[in-house]
């Protein structure tokens, strides 16, 4: 068995959840990412869910569906979901997609989405 | 006329997951030997995962024998900076090319499947190409000229 690619580091604060995503998100790894991150938004029902892109090293389009499934668990669980720290390339992929999905989900940092 | 060309690779691996990255590491190492920009190498590494990872997902899908199914992957490297990629598989083939191109568009609906892996492709490279027949595999060729 070969070496997971990609991790989740997780910290919990007055109702929001931090988690950054960690490594190379691809097909491979997006499905470990998955199971962990539904299972600390199950787990503790955040009122606010933030997705750190800032230690992801790759990330195609299994990502974005990675993301997108997220935004609808958080949609399910009335969740408000913020990405931060997001770089050049994976803001192409997301554009890709389609703005109106996506309106208001990307922010700066943490603070601003606080 | 054939193109004069500077270097050329065949990589033939098995069609698993885990083997998306390490054809990223390697077709990128041999891309890094034109001299790419780190902006230049991170198009060729993100649209080379997507035509790989659709051989695996949807060329081959669930296989019986997972391990079992290869991908051909080739590399072409040109005097003038210009270089191809092809994504080869031997899977069950896409019957309607113009319309699993469409953004979007998806056939495997029971994970988090974005349907963007061509719009991906093209919104990084110059040109994709796809040829495909139902039943015998896809071929992917992705082409981009560097600066």
């Amino acid at each position: 068995m070969l070496q997971e690619t990609a991790f989740i580091k997780t910290r919990l604060q007055s109702g929001v959840l931090e988690c950054a995503l960690c490594g190379e998100v691809d097909h491979h790894s997006a499905r470990a990412l998955r199971e962990k991150l539904d299972t600390e938004l199950f787990m503790h029902r955040p009122r606010l869910f933030l997705l750190s892109l800032e230690h992801v090293s790759f990330m195609d389009s299994s990502g974005l569906g990675l993301i997108l499934g997220r935004l609808n668990v958080a949609r399910e669980l009335a969740c408000e979901m913020r990405l931060v720290h997001v770089g050049e390339r994976i803001r192409t992929i997301l554009s890709l997609a389609g703005a109106n999905r996506l309106q208001g989900l990307i922010v700066e940092d943490e603070e601003e989405a606080v | 006329m054939r193109r004069a060309y500077v270097n050329t690779m065949k990589l033939v691996i098995p069609a698993i997951s885990e083997n998306e990255r390490m054809a990223r590491s390697i077709v990128c190492a041999m891309v890094s030997c034109l001299n790419p920009t780190m902006a230049e190498l991170g198009d060729i590494r993100c649209a080379l995962s997507e035509a790989v990872t659709n051989a695996i997902v949807h060329g081959y899908g669930s296989p019986e024998k997972p391990g079992e199914e290869l991908l051909y992957i080739a590399v072409t490297l040109y005097a003038d900076r210009s270089l191809k990629i092809s994504v080869r598989d031997h899977g069950r083939g896409i019957a309607d090319v113009e319309a699993a191109r469409e953004p979007l568009f998806t056939t495997d609906h029971s994970g988090d499947r974005s349907g963007m892996g061509f719009s991906v492709m093209e919104a990084f490279c110059d040109r994709v190409e796809v040829s495909s027949e139902v039943g015998a595999g896809t071929k992917v060729t992705l082409y981009k000229t560097l600066s």
